[in-house]
């Protein structure tokens, strides 16, 4: 990660700047956002992942640099010397409580981590732009550039069904803020399957396969490393789904184990998810040296001989 | 890349419309007619993703040829560029002008933005079934406008401009529209040999290098050549030129970054992306003068060591495109563009890109994003289009107006042109004039003309008609009201007083308009025209416009104070806080509009 201060033999540069009014150093090439919690500082963050090349989609880690004109992505913007930079601003807070809001307002933020205290600490009410609409087309059906007219009273979301097509997991875009980061994972950046993109413009953009087939007949190779980085349970194991919809998902009853994956010889490191002796859904640690968060179809959800009670 | 193609096989034409363009497919190339050997072997992958940027066009010579991206057409073209069917998909559903789904070969788009809308009352509601609403179709001075587009094995695109509601009606039925008018009439000072930028409009034959030639062109190129590189750079400096297409960066410095770039491979891009409502500037000077066009833009590669050029035109100009096509055709038969330009040892090539609908990508990087054969979003700044531009390397975005004002500056000197015009705003600039003057149309004059003798040289406002406001800058400038007409039309007059120039858009509107459906309109625009990548812009156009709808509802109630305050509020998180300009400016009229003419004032 960036935060590492030596690469190899090389020592990297460190770099002085101010935040919040005191002096600090950073180490050359590190972001403003990991300056500033190396700092102390409480940035929030929705569509930052520890694992893939920030996209700085959501701009809820804005912050005030002395100099320019807009604010600027902490995520992504990298630490220069003689940066003064301010991250309690009345206009970061001032955007960080409007991005929630029109987050909160159009997409069920229900299982994003924080939302709930960060709502609270920015004064953030996303239901002051009125009752969420939850009545749409097909949004796959979008017309690119062209859209329905605002009724005068609700306000527009992005709910639609739960695309349920395949055994293994579930996609629920009423859930997504369109971090970008399972189509980064899906193709350059992980697993170069390119199986999803964002397809449409604007308030219509989505996240799709090529005309909206099912994923059975897509290039999905259902490595789950999408889910691995959704940030607001948008993607989902079916197990996770299903107990969830039952009532039976107790995450604070879970306990994790960390194993080694026993297909083949690579070594992947997965974290099993377990209640009630049963494995509910399995992950990778982002920070493992081998898997970096990714796994295969056979280390992500080959988990059910483990669990096969059936001895005939 | 091991591609996984289902569902749907290319028909014949659509074949035909991709290896038109990319050949026929080798042997043992995905895509090809393999035999069993063949289907073992495939080779090619990495030459195939060196041509990435053929994925736009290529998309746009199956629309021409058969109207819409099948699955089938997405699927070979998959398999000729080695791109996956999703990511095509994507990129395919980023524009307007493209459809995935079957449609008439036939569409005709009405513009129902600004301008027409002011013109004509024409509005979603009201255009004849079968007829597509489209935004602001760079036609303003005749308002309103239609544009016809006729796929097939040659498609044929018509404007028809201004268009009655029975003629639209007409298109609709498949009459064909009837000859457009002479390019000239859009700029009505023209003929006029003493003008700086549209001294040629109207004179010379656009088709003609020839006609070129006789008439002072390319005299600045060979001036060029001759006093070197550096230099040029330098005249433009002292120019004191800046941008026209409404961000006003000092042109001369944009130029010497790039030309001190350790990086050699270079790229020029023309901004022909001229998509803002009530812009039209670019369309006149391309169709009437094209070859200006690319003698500057060889002058602005030869300064700043471009290799290549792109002239990154909107889709919705056809007369732009044949002119210019044929420009750069002849341009490079006669050697004018190529190897060994004029015998000055400077090799040069322009490319033509056609836009496919989509208002941001005159962002100077989404523009990269788009040429490059991705979806045309705005890539994040640092690093700036001087360090890393298209395809990665150091790029110089010009505008087209800006790009013709070297023209004069090299013609003549860099110190000659800063002459003109006020301390602040050096030189000549174009006003594109619609709306409710006698003669709308682009009008040519010297920085520093207030906003009534721009209207009284565009014959001042029509009988019967009361100046009710004047939109500047177009839907991400800013309204101004009749008390304003003393003010000088200078970048720093109008910032003075709280508005832009943008890009030399004056929409005068008198008593008829409705400024609440203009209002409505621009908001409408933002939201259509957001990409969608960052949240400000993409979910707070939409709240905007629903915040509009509830003022229009409100009748000065109490939620009117409330929703203004939102409007505000989703104001500042936009400018502060979007990735690119569109999001920044997507609140600016509607705030000029509740600020300086005090619509829905409670």
């Amino acid at each position: 990660m960036s935060t590492q201060v030596t690469t190899g033999l090389q020592v990297r540069k460190s770099i002085e700047l101010t935040i919040d009014g005191k002096k600090i150093t950073a180490p050359e090439g590190s972001t403003l956002l990991d300056a500033c919690r190396a700092a102390g500082k409480e940035i929030p963050t929705l569509c930052y992942g520890d694992t893939i090349t920030p996209k700085n989609a959501c701009r809820v880690c804005m912050v005030e640099l002395e100099g320019s004109r807009t604010l600027v992505p902490s995520c992504s913007r990298k630490v220069e010397a003689g940066m003064v930079v301010k991250t309690d601003s009345e206009r970061t807070t001032h955007s960080r409580k409007l991005v929630l809001e029109l987050l909160g307002s159009s997409v069920d933020l229900s299982l994003t981590k924080n939302v709930a205290k960060w709502n609270q600490s920015y004064d953030a009410k996303p239901s002051r732009f009125g009752a969420p609409s939850f009545h749409h087309d097909n949004r796959d059906d979008a017309v690119t550039g062209h859209h329905h007219p605002p009724d005068g009273q609700t306000a527009e979301t992005v709910h639609q069904p739960v695309k349920i097509d395949n055994a293994l997991y579930v996609r629920d875009y009423s859930k997504c803020i369109l971090c970008y980061q399972c189509v980064d994972a899906c193709g350059e950046q992980w697993q170069n399957t390119f199986a999803i993109t964002t397809a449409g413009r604007g308030f219509d953009a989505r996240i799709s396969t090529e005309f909206a087939v099912d994923l059975t007949d897509s290039a999905c190779v259902y490595c789950g490393n999408c889910i691995q980085v959704c940030p607001t349970g948008a993607l989902m194991f079916t197990s996770e789904y299903d107990m969830r919809q039952a009532g039976t998902w107790r995450e604070d009853e879970q306990t994790q184990t960390d194993t080694i994956c026993p297909y083949c010889g690579v070594g992947c490191a997965l974290t099993l998810h377990v209640q009630d002796n049963t494995i509910v859904k399995v992950t990778s640690p982002n920070d493992h040296s081998v898997t970096h968060g990714n796994l295969c179809i056979k280390g992500r959800f080959g988990f059910q001989h483990v669990q096969n009670t059936n001895t005939d | 890349m091991d591609l996984k193609i289902a569902l749907g096989t290319a028909n014949a034409e659509e074949r035909n419309a991709v290896d038109s363009l990319l050949g026929q497919p080798s042997e043992t190339s995905q895509g090809a007619q393999r035999d069993e050997l063949g289907l073992r072997v495939s080779r090619g992958g990495g030459e195939l993703r060196q041509l990435r940027h053929m994925l736009l066009p290529t998309l746009h010579s199956v629309n021409d040829r058969v109207g819409f991206i099948s699955r089938g057409a997405i699927n070979y073209i998959s398999q000729r560029l080695d791109i996956a069917p999703a990511e095509i998909y994507g990129v395919a559903t980023f524009y307007a002008l493209f459809d995935t789904n079957e449609r008439p070969a036939r569409q005709v788009h009405v513009c129902i933005d600004l301008a027409c809308r002011a013109a004509s009352g024409c509005t979603e509601e009201t255009l004849p079934e079968g007829a597509i609403p489209s935004p602001c179709l760079g036609t303003c001075e005749r308002a309103p406008s239609v544009l016809v587009i006729e796929t097939g094995v040659t498609v044929r695109q018509e404007v028809l401009a201004p268009a009655t509601t029975k003629q639209i009606a007409e298109l609709v039925a498949g009459k064909s529209a009837p000859t457009e008018q002479p390019i000239a009439q859009a700029a009505p000072q023209t003929p006029d040999q003493s003008l700086v930028l549209l001294s040629r409009i109207g004179i010379v034959d656009p088709l003609s290098v020839d006609d070129y030639v006789s008439n002072n062109g390319y005299s600045a190129l060979r001036k060029a050549f001759a006093i070197g590189a550096e230099n040029v750079v330098a005249e433009v400096t002292a120019s004191g030129l800046v941008g026209r297409g409404g961000a006003a960066f000092p042109t001369g410095r944009k130029w010497a970054a790039v030309a001190s770039q350790p990086v050699k491979t270079r790229y020029l891009i023309c901004n022909a992306d001229e998509s803002e409502p009530g812009t039209f500037k670019d369309r006149v000077l391309l169709e009437g003068d094209p070859f200006a066009m690319i003698e500057s833009m060889t002058i602005a590669a030869f300064a700043t060591g471009c290799q290549h050029g792109y002239i990154y035109l909107r889709g919705e100009y056809p007369r732009a495109l044949r002119n210019l096509t044929n420009a750069v055709e002849v341009a490079r038969e006669r050697k004018y563009l190529g190897d060994n330009i004029l015998g000055s040892g400077f090799n040069f090539d322009v490319t033509i890109f056609r836009g496919a609908g989509a208002y941001i990508c005159g962002e100077e990087t989404a523009i990269f994003n788009s040429i490059e054969g991705y979806r045309g979003e705005p890539r994040n700044k640092p690093p700036f289009p001087v360090e890393v531009g298209l395809f990665g390397k150091p790029t110089v975005v010009n505008n087209v107006e800006t790009l013709f004002n070297v023209l004069p500056i090299i013609n003549n000197s860099g110190e000659k042109y800063a002459s003109w015009g006020s301390t602040g705003s050096k030189g000549k600039k174009l006003f594109c004039i619609s709306g409710a003057v006698n003669k709308p149309g682009v009008y040519e004059v010297t920085f520093g003309a207030t906003l009534r003798e721009l209207i009284n040289l565009a014959g001042g406002l029509k009988s019967g008609s009361q100046l009710q406001a004047v939109l500047l800058g177009g839907a991400a400038g800013g309204f101004v009201g009749p008390e304003d007409l003393d003010l000088e039309l200078t970048l720093e007059a109008a910032r003075a007083a709280g508005t832009t120039l943008g890009s030399g858009v004056v929409m005068v509107l008198d008593q008829s308009v409705n400024m609440i459906d203009q209002l409505q309109r621009i908001a409408a625009f933002f939201r259509d025209e957001s990409c969608g990548q960052c949240v400000p812009c993409r979910v707070g156009t939409v709240r905007q416009q629903e915040a509009l709808a509830r003022l229009v509802n409100s009748n000065g109630s109490d939620s009117a104070a409330i929703d203004l305050q939102l409007l505000r509020d989703l104001g500042q998180v936009m400018r502060d806080a979007s990735i690119c300009g569109l999001g920044q400016t997507a609140h600016n009229a509607i705030d000029s509009a509740l600020t300086r003419l005090k619509v829905f004032s409670v």
